[in-house]
Parts: structure tokens; sequence; C-alpha cells
């Protein structure tokens, strides 16, 4: 059997994104009509009063919608998704604004007209009546509590979330030196090149709906629209078609769109779509990463982490609809691949008048390495060691697996590291980039006039969250072999990954295999595509049914065959008695056995009769335990999250008058356990990377005093073209995970968690300036070689 | 209030189209939703990202800055239209998919468009040329890396188709 999981193989997507054949949202519905939405200019505001008159004579208008016009529950809050115990002032939007917003962006009403332009139009000459409230922008006036964000909610704290270990306070009282800092990092978005959309479809026939959106999670969406729009869940169908990247901010649902759209479409009968642009993507989407950190640690004198004391206030925008997820991630995440004796981790989460923060790829652990990380780099600093040495000193050795951190992860379940070597991964992160010969590469850079710095950071992922996903395999009577699993794609590669799982399992040609992803009406039971866990989850679930599907066939086969099911293999696509090719039959023929119809309708039925074994007349043709036809369905349900790992090191140069950071280097080391697909895998880390350094660059929200977000569009929020990412160096280990038939962990996020931490210990390291803040920008970086405090004591380079 | 329409006439990969469209209508529209052609897509419509990017008598343009009464008479080309007559993938298309140039696929037309252009004027980019002739293009997923290698295999792959 050639060997298909595991290989670089090229993906089956490709053929139809390359030629313009993808199906993204705003590819369908060509003959739809078009909403567009009036949003809120103000980040916090009452709504007096909303004036229709000047917007009626647009010619094309169909109808203008508000909150006055919603009933039952989709005129109640939005959902809280994710309730958490300590999420004791959870707070959702409604669909349309009832009387308040408090954000710029919030949706007050709804238009739809015969097209995008029309319905523009009408929402531009709808006249809103605004009360202004003074916003609260930042955490830090957040903190203040002088404003507040929700009236009834007197510190605008949403949570109030503690993780700990140990005895942080006697460990640190105890411990020979200690340091305390505070850092920050500012916000970022997913910002995926295809914004949110949503299009409907009502049949008033059948009284059902078919609902697309670009969404991370079709039936979560599908559950979400039947309740608000109070539908059997049967009469409603949920498809994510092509989705143009997503990083997060689509798993958030339901969006209010999602639900608008399909009531829109039920009450009109017409179809209904919406797509979003670029300034409302910014605007009412989500965004995440922002952060205040005061850090204090204690070590010994070898570097050892005794004692981290962490507290965060994390700034959570508007409201929470998404709960506390991120804050959680970061918590947990933050241990990273070390052991210190005590930890503590307090956070609250903030509200402010700003856009709604919801997981953006890495998902709070960004935020936590960079806590972790920079910690390292203090106690390095303070003791004159080798960072690399220090992080040595510290990590979970290989013969500690399973480790219990002694927290709780954000799936609820024990925080347990499965699988992993840490040191074997810093030795070959050294070995990449270069790092014990470092001091060589500054030299001559000095010696040029060239100022250069290196830097490193690690990282632990959990991946791979509960509860569960579901795949399901169909041998067809033509051979072809139907896989389906209810999460979605957003260019993972899913159509084919899943294939190699499926084909190597099941013993088909690749080309055999057909995947179907998001689509409620193929696979109803479904998390969603998030933390890394599409692969882990579906993965292992196509692989346990592709393995059900095996057994029955051979099964099937055997008794055809009149042989026993030991005695048989299948090797493309043909199942065959082992050393004798002559006693074989395909595998669609064993399609046709596995239902005993009646009518013999095609040739595959007809080629299949002289196997059909005679029938056993004190047999039912069906067995009690069985079903007719080649299939099965399975779930994978982990016991808890398997956790990737990696080890990030840069070598900047650091341009001494623009104060312009150049990566001169970027290396990468990841172990994600087996690998189904390396070329895909690598793909993910560049990505990640690139956002990674897109965050620890460039990306900034820039929210005035007002709540404008003053840069929301591709002009001002610098997103990275190819010349800001650098080549990447990539170095894999293998520690397969024992949680999972496959041995696999995710890998969709590793990518971008170390980037800031990284970076920030490389310009740091060139400079000799403190980095506390990321990103940091040129100017940033000429105010801190203009004023830094600390680095006459550090020796400027 | 009733908007002025005027009649158009593009070509667009080879075929002629003749429409009535609003003065306003943007190219990015007309192509997509008045001609049919959904492979162009639209990421940013302010000129930044490259994605809508189309060949208008062989030349790079953002579809998304231009009226498609502008473009009246002009010869575009499209995603649609880069494989040859017998269906046979364009080499970039090929270098594309060799090289996993693309994950979500959204940014690629836009990338394959104005790299098939540069190569018609270079057909021996360096590495630097390479990041050159992609560096207006945004990409959220890739990294470029792959990108980079996906336009020096495309332009050897058209090498040695002649
Ligand atoms: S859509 Fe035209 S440049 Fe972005
Ligand atoms: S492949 Fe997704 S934006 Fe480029």
């Amino acid at each position: 059997m050639t060997q298909i999981f595991g290989e670089p193989i090229t993906r089956r997507e490709d053929a139809r994104l390359t030629t313009g054949r993808g199906r993204f949202l705003d590819d369908l519905g060509r003959h739809a009509l078009a909403a567009a939405f009036v949003r809120s200019p103000h980040a916090h505001a009452r709504v007096r009063e909303i004036d229709v008159t000047a917007a009626l004579d647009v010619e094309g208008l169909i109808g203008i919608y508000t909150y006055d016009d919603l009933d039952g529950p989709l005129a109640e809050p939005l959902p809280l998704l994710i309730p958490h115990p300590t999420l004791t002032a959870g707070r959702t939007a409604y669909p349309l604004a009832n009387g308040i917003v408090r954000h710029v962006g919030e949706p007050i009403a709804m238009v739809v007209g015969t097209d995008r332009y029309v319905a523009e139009d009408v929402a531009g000459l709808i006249e809103v009546t605004y009360e202004p409230l003074p916003p609260v922008v930042g955490l830090t006036a957040s903190r203040d509590g002088d404003l507040l964000v929700h009236d009834d909610l007197p510190d605008n704290v949403a949570a109030h979330l503690m993780q700990q270990t140990g005895d942080v306070d006697a460990e640190l009282a105890a411990a020979p030196n200690t340091v305390t800092f505070t850092q920050t990092i500012e916000r970022s978005a997913s910002m995926p090149l295809e914004g949110r959309g949503v299009y409907a479809r009502w049949d008033a026939q059948d009284d059902s709906l078919r609902v697309y959106s670009s969404t991370q999670t079709s039936t979560s969406v599908r559950a979400a629209i039947a309740a608000k729009l109070e539908l059997s869940p049967g009469k409603v169908e949920v498809i994510a078609p092509d989705v143009g990247g997503g990083f997060g901010v689509k798993i958030v649902h339901p969006w209010p769109e999602e639900l608008l759209i399909p009531w829109a479409a039920r009450l009109l009968d017409r179809e209904v779509k919406w797509v979003e642009d670029r300034r409302e993507h910014f605007i009412s989407s989500a965004h995440e990463r922002g952060q205040i950190q005061d850090i204090t640690a204690g070590y010994d004198d070898e570097g050892r982490l005794l004692a981290l004391d962490v507290r965060i206030w994390h700034d959570h925008g508007a409201y929470t609809p998404y709960g506390i997820i991120v804050p959680i991630i970061t918590s947990t995440q933050l241990l990273g691949p070390y052991k210190p004796r005590a930890y503590r981790c307090a956070i609250d989460s903030m509200y402010t008048n700003t856009v709604i923060v919801t997981p953006y790829r890495g998902a709070g652990r960004p935020q936590g390495c960079f806590a972790m990380e920079r910690t390292m780099d203090r106690i390095a600093d303070a003791l004159g060691l080798d960072r690399a040495v220090v992080r040595e000193r510290n990590l979970i050795q290989p013969d500690e697996f399973p480790y219990d951190q002694g927290l709780t992860f954000q799936d609820g379940r024990p925080l347990i590291y499965d699988s992993g070597d840490y040191p074997e991964s810093l030795r070959m992160i050294r070995e990449l980039v270069g790092w014990d010969d470092f001091e060589t590469v500054r030299s001559q850079a000095a010696a040029e006039g060239r100022t250069v710095g290196i830097g490193m950071a690690c990282y632990v992922e959990g991946t791979g969250v509960g509860p569960y996903e579901g795949g399901h395999v169909q041998v067809e009577n033509s051979g072809r072999v139907l896989v389906s699993t209810g999460l979605t794609s957003q260019g993972q590669g899913h159509e084919t990954v899943f294939a190699q799982i499926v084909a190597q399992e099941l013993g088909v040609p690749l080309d055999d295999v057909v995947v179907t992803t998001g689509d409620t009406r193929r696979f109803g039971y479904a998390v969603g595509t998030f933390a890394s866990r599409a692969a882990v989850m579906s993965g292992n679930a196509v692989a346990l049914a592709a393995r059900n599907v095996r057994a029955k066939a051979l099964r099937i086969a055997a008794d055809a065959l009149e042989c026993s099911v030991d005695d048989l293999d299948i090797i493309d696509g043909v199942v065959q008695v082992k050393g004798d090719p002559s006693a074989a039959m395909a595998l669609s023929t064993v399609a046709v056995l596995s239902n005993p119809l009646r009518y013999a309708f095609d040739n595959a039925a007809r080629a299949a009769t002289q196997f059909a074994p005679r029938a056993d007349p004190l047999r039912a043709p069906v067995d009690e335990d069985d079903e007719p036809g080649l299939e099965n369905r399975d779930y994978y349900s982990p016991i808890r999250s398997t956790f990737a790992s990696g080890m990030h090191s840069a070598v900047v140069e650091i341009d001494r008058d623009t104060c312009e950071t150049k990566i001169l280097r970027y290396a990468v080391v990841h172990d994600c356990g087996n690998l189904i697909n390396p070329m895909i895998v690598e793909g993910q880390i560049h990505g990640g990377v690139a956002q990674g350094v897109g965050g620890a660059l460039y990306e900034v929200m820039h929210y005035d005093e007002h709540g404008q977000l003053l840069n929301a569009s591709f002009m001002d929020f610098l997103m990275p073209y190819a010349t800001e990412i650098p080549h990447i160096e990539t170095a894999h280990l293998q520690t397969p995970s024992p949680l999972n038939p496959l041995g696999i962990k995710g890998a969709g996020e590793a990518g971008v968690i170390p980037g800031s931490a990284c970076l920030a210990s490389a310009i740091e390291d060139a400079l000799g300036v403190r980095i506390s803040a990321m990103p940091v920008s040129p100017s940033d970086l000429f105010e801190l070689l203009a004023t830094d405090p600390e680095r006459t004591r550090r020796g400027s380079r | 209030m009733s908007e002025q329409h005027r009649s158009v006439t593009l070509t667009v990969n080879g075929r002629t189209h003749q429409f009535d469209v609003p003065v306003r209508r943007l190219l990015s529209d007309a192509i997509r939703h008045d001609v049919g052609l959904t492979g162009t897509h639209v990421g940013c419509e302010h000129g930044v990202c490259g994605a809508c990017t189309v060949l208008m008598d062989g030349r790079p343009v953002r579809s998304c800055l231009l009226f498609a009464v502008s473009a009246d008479g002009a010869a575009i080309t499209t995603v649609e239209g880069l494989a040859a007559a017998d269906g046979t993938r364009h080499p970039v298309q090929q270098a594309f998919t060799e090289c996993h140039a693309l994950q979500c696929g959204f940014c690629t037309p836009g990338f394959l468009t104005t790299i098939a252009a540069a190569l018609e004027d270079n057909s021996h980019p360096s590495e630097e040329q390479a990041e050159e002739i992609i560096s207006g293009n945004l990409c959220r997923c890739t990294g470029y890396q792959n990108i980079k290698a996906a336009v020096l295999r495309a332009a050897e792959l058209k090498r040695a188709a002649g």
C-alpha cells in the first residue's frame, strides 16, 4: 500500500481556487436582494430617534428595519455563548441597537434593497438622533472606573478570574531574587481577506430555510438561527461555502447579520444577502490581544523560576458574547514549557467602548507567551546568563510526561501536557539559528557598522480541545468514497488531509475520496474550527469511521469470497486475498453487496450478483446489529487537549538612523506530533509567523479618545506585505500524542504565538533598550533610544 | 431618485459582453455580478489588497478602483481567462499548486493575474524581483514565502513551455 498519510501531497482544493471556480459567499445568490446596515458613528450614545423619511423615496428600497421590528427571541440580547462561573457580569448586544450603542459600528438599522448600492444609499439617508455619552476607551480608562460602559456595572469588570498552583506568596518571600515589571500588548485582529457574509433563502412551501454563511461553525449557526427564529433545526440548513480565511473571528456566532438576514428572507419571502465591507469588518466584527500585564517573578541564582505572580487587565471591548475564553487561555498557557514551583494569574476582563474582543489565531496565547518569555529574558539579564541557558534550566523534562500543571484549561479539564521533548526542541532551535555562534555574527556586523540582535521564545499550545467532532465515510456503488465532517474549512486544506487519512485507513486511491466540510445537510453534529482542533478532532473522527467501514468491507468480502477476514487486505480500492490477487473484488462491488436491494438497476448491481453469497434462509438479509450500506459514522471525543509545542528564534537588524527593524532570519522548531501533510503544516506555520510579525511590528488598532477607530482600512492598518515577512526556516520534531489514534496535535495557531516575545527579545538584544510594549514601531524605538533609563545600566551595544 | 445608466462593452476573456450599468458601478462589481465571473475577488474596495486585480489590455489594474463605464471598450482578462483554450492551466496556476502558494484562496486570483502579467515582461525574475512582483498584494494566510517560490516556479514552467 502506498503511503499517503504523512506525505506532502498537493491540495485538491487548488484546482478550483486557482481557476476562479471557488464559491465564496458573495459568489452565491447573484439575484438576491442586498442588505446594508446603519451603524453607530458614536462609541457610546443613546439612540433617541430614527427618522427614515428622507430615505423612503429611493428607488429599489424594499425595507428598513430597526429594533422595534424585532420580536420573540430575536428581540432578546444575543446569546452569551460560553458562560463561565467567573463571568459574573456577562453582557451581549441586541441584533439591532435597543436604545443604546456601546461602540462605533454597532448596528442600528438594517436596510434591504434591490442591490447593495441602493441599500447603502438608503442607509445614508436615514437620520439617527443620538445623545452622545462619554466613552470608555482603553484599559487604563476602564480600570479607573470613572466612566462606565454598562451603567449597572460600577467597575467595568466583566469577569475576575484566577488560576493558581503552589504558594506564590511564600515562594516569592523566600526567593533569593525577584523582578517586577509591567508590559502591554496592543489590539490586533484576525482580518481575513474575505469579510463575513450571509446569504439566506426561504422556501415558503416547505417552511424551511437555507443559509450560507462565511463562518467557522455552520452547525452552531444553524442551532442559533433555529432558536432565534423559532424554527425546528430540521428546517434549517447552514452551509459554509469556500471561506476566505477566518483566524478566529468567524467562530463567533450568531453575528447579528446571521440572524437578521435569514429573518428578512423569511419575512420578505425573497433571497437576501449581506456581504461585509472592509470598514464594517474593522468596526463591527471583532479584535483581540489588548492586555496590560503586571509581573513579579522570584528566581534562584541559577535562573530557576520559583514563583510567578501575574496580574492582567484584559480589554474585552463592549460585550462578551464569546465569554472569557481569551483570558482563560492566557492564564493557562502562560506557563509554556516551564515548571515554576508556584504560579498565580489574576485577570480582570474589562469592558471598554470598543469593538468586541474574541479569539484571533493564538487566542490569548501570544499574550501569555509574551509574559513568560520576557520574564525568562529578565532573569537572564539580571543574572548575566545566556537566555537559552535560563530557559533550559526551567524546562519540563521528557520523562516528566504526562505533566500536570495543576490548572484548569479552557475545556474545563485539567491542564496536563500529554507529550513533548522540550530540551530537544531547544537544542534544535539553537542549532538551526546558530544561537551559540551569534556573538561572532554580532561582532562582524558591528565591524560593518550594523546593529543586530537575536531573540528566542518558546511556547506550548493546547490543541484539539473537545468536546467532539464526527466523521462520516461512505463507499458509493461507483467506488467513490464520500467523506464528510461537520466542522468548516477556511484554507487549512481539509479536503486534502481528511482524504489522505481516509485513503490510508481504507486502502483506496486518494483520487477516489471526496471530502465535504461545514455543510449541515451532510453532517449535522459538530462544534467548529478553532483552537487548532480540526485535524485532531475531525481527522481522528474520519479515521475511526474509515476503520469501521474497512472492517465492514472485509466482513462482507470474506462472506462473498468464502474466506476469513484475516486473509484479506484492501489495496487500491480492491479487496484481495493476501498472496492471491486473483481472489479479489472491488470495493465498489462490496458496496453493492452491502445493500441487499430488490432491484438491480445498474451495471454495478448486476456485476455484484456473481459475488452475492447464497442467501441463508434462516438469517435476515440485514442482521439485527447491522445496517445496509457500506458507510459509517463515528465520533472522536478526547479526554482532554493534546499539547503541541515549539520554539522560535529571530535575528534582527535595526537601522540606527531610521530605527526600522529588519528581520534577517526567522527560525522555527515545531512539534505537532505526527504530520498528516508536512507541506500543509509548513504553510500553517508560515502564515502564523507572518501574523506574529504583523502583531510584533506593525498592527495596532488606533482608537482616539472618542472611541473612533482611526485606522479602519487597509491603507492605515499595516498588515504585512511580502516585503515585511522574512524567509522562515523550519525544523520539525515529532512526539506523537498518546491521546488519539493518529498521534497528531494541532498546528493552526502555533506560528503566531511566540512572535511578539521573540522579536521583542531580539530587538532588546540589538539595542539594549527595554522593550515592554508591543507592537514596537520605529518611532517607539527612537523614543526608547532617547529615553530608556535602564539602557545605560545594561550598557548599550 | 433614479440613476443614470450607460451601455458598456467589455471583452472579458475573449468574449464580448454589452450591458447597461449605472454609471457608478465598479468594474469589480460589473465583472462579478453583471458578467457573472466571480473569480475576481473584492477584499477591501479601496485599492490596497490587490485581490480584485484583473488585466486590462494586458496591464494589471485594480478593478475596485475603476468604474465599469471607464473600462468601456477594454479587453479584460480575469483569473478565469488565464488557462489555455484547451483548459491547460497557466504556468502560474500550476506553480501555485506545486508550491502550496494558497490556503483560503481568496487573495489568489489577484496574485495570479499580477504574476501572469509580470512574467510577460520578465521571463527570468530573480528572487528579489519575485518579491517585488507580489509586493502590492495582501495575503493573510500564507506568509508569502510559498508565493515567492511560485513566481520563480511559474517562470520556470513558462520558459519550459516556450
Ligand atoms: S479589492 Fe481592490 S484592491 Fe482590495
Ligand atoms: S490564501 Fe488566504 S488570503 Fe491569501
